[in-house]
């Protein structure tokens, strides 16, 4: 307990203000992330790695369309539905967007409700932010099967470059691939809400340590940031 | 000793840490209001076919809001202090470098294509 008094002081005493909390705060030879649980820090460095990931594929698949000389499928036909007797374009994959967006909100308030101890609001907001992630990866996999039986594979398609193949199943597949593993860990961390678990201080599965209702917004973060990854995935891919 | 701290060590931050996030459900509700029109917005420059830096630039700019809409609220990162604002959103930027690598790059494949493959292809 000496630790936090002596903490509280030194922070009091002389508080850097603006880029200097900076260069203080790393060189602080302490936490440099003040105020942010370790496992909160480590899930927006993983976000950060995960970006990487995304900005690669995203790049090679400029790389690939800005270099080929055959014309680029339009994705705003390759991507239409035929609806009441007429193609209606990008119809898909505008419903995908507003799906992942509204999951997106209640997730947002399923961490706010944690934070209020609201344990039943919590657990409900999270399964049907998981219901609207499944929905999602449902009409992904719908739009591959469609994709597939049209005639579009990695390596050619019927309507120009070939690389558009490859870009659309590598993007699309990595991007749902972390929506379903998203879903599970709402089922999981759902569960565990339901339960009580952050209330009575229930020990954990693997790490057998006392979990807490911030597990839930570090939840959020990474559901947050597949829809902010689908964002970019939107403009880049399916607009451009 | 670690998470004993944790709670209460959050001066100079902007917002006191009682526990967690707390804002009101509405801010969720208005941001979630924005991203729906906002995407709605990037979707109706396809559907009226906008083309050229028109469509670029507004494409990019929808995208950008709806960014920085669920950065900064969803994921509380306007709430944050700043060393970890920076040590998340400032090495991304790095990717805009591998960006001007890659179009330099690209043309000069297609400058090599267009010489070389324009008859067989």
């Amino acid at each position: 307990m000496a630790e936090v008094a002596l903490r509280k002081t030194q922070d009091a005493a002389a508080r850097p203000r603006h880029w200097r909390v900076v260069a203080s705060d790393w060189a602080s030879d302490q936490t440099a992330f003040k105020n942010v649980s370790w496992g909160k820090a480590m899930m927006w460095i993983f976000l950060l790695s995960d970006t990487f990931v995304f900005s690669i594929f995203l790049l090679s698949y400029m790389t690939v369309r800005m270099s080929t000389t055959q014309t680029w499928p339009n994705p705003s036909q390759v991507f239409a539905l035929h609806i009441g007797g007429q193609d209606i374009p990008l119809i898909l994959i505008a419903i995908m967007t507003f799906v992942l967006i509204t999951s997106s909100g209640t997730m947002a308030m399923a961490v706010n409700y944690g934070y209020r101890r609201d344990r039943k609001k919590t657990a409900v907001l999270m399964l049907v932010t998981a219901a609207l992630g499944a929905t999602f990866v449902g009409m992904q996999a719908f739009e591959w099967t469609k994709l597939i039986m049209e005639g579009v594979r990695p390596w050619g398609n019927p309507w120009g470059a070939p690389q558009f193949g490859s870009s659309f199943f590598m993007i699309t597949g990595f991007h749902g691939t972390h929506v379903t593993f998203g879903v599970i860990f709402l089922l999981i961390i759902a569960r565990k809400v339901w339960r009580g678990d952050f209330d009575t201080g229930r020990a954990g599965f693997f790490t057998s340590r006392r979990g807490r209702y911030e597990i839930v917004e570090i939840m959020g973060l990474y559901w947050h940031f597949v829809d902010l990854v689908w964002v970019f995935i939107f403009a880049f891919f399916y607009l451009w | 000793m670690a998470h004993a701290t944790h709670a209460d060590a959050a001066p100079g931050a902007s917002t006191a840490h009682v526990e967690g996030q707390q804002h009101p459900i509405k801010l969720y509700l208005v941001v979630w209001g924005w991203l729906f029109v906002l995407s709605t917005f990037s979707y109706l420059v396809d559907y009226f076919h906008l083309q050229g830096l028109l469509r670029w630039s507004l494409i990019i700019l929808f995208m950008l809001l709806k960014a920085g809409l669920i950065v900064a609220v969803f994921m509380h990162m306007a709430w944050e202090r700043l060393t970890l604002i920076y040590a998340i959103l400032l090495p991304p930027l790095l990717v805009l470098v591998f960006v001007g690598i890659m179009v330099f790059e690209s043309n000069y494949t297609l400058l090599r294509r267009v010489l070389f493959f324009a008859s067989g292809a």
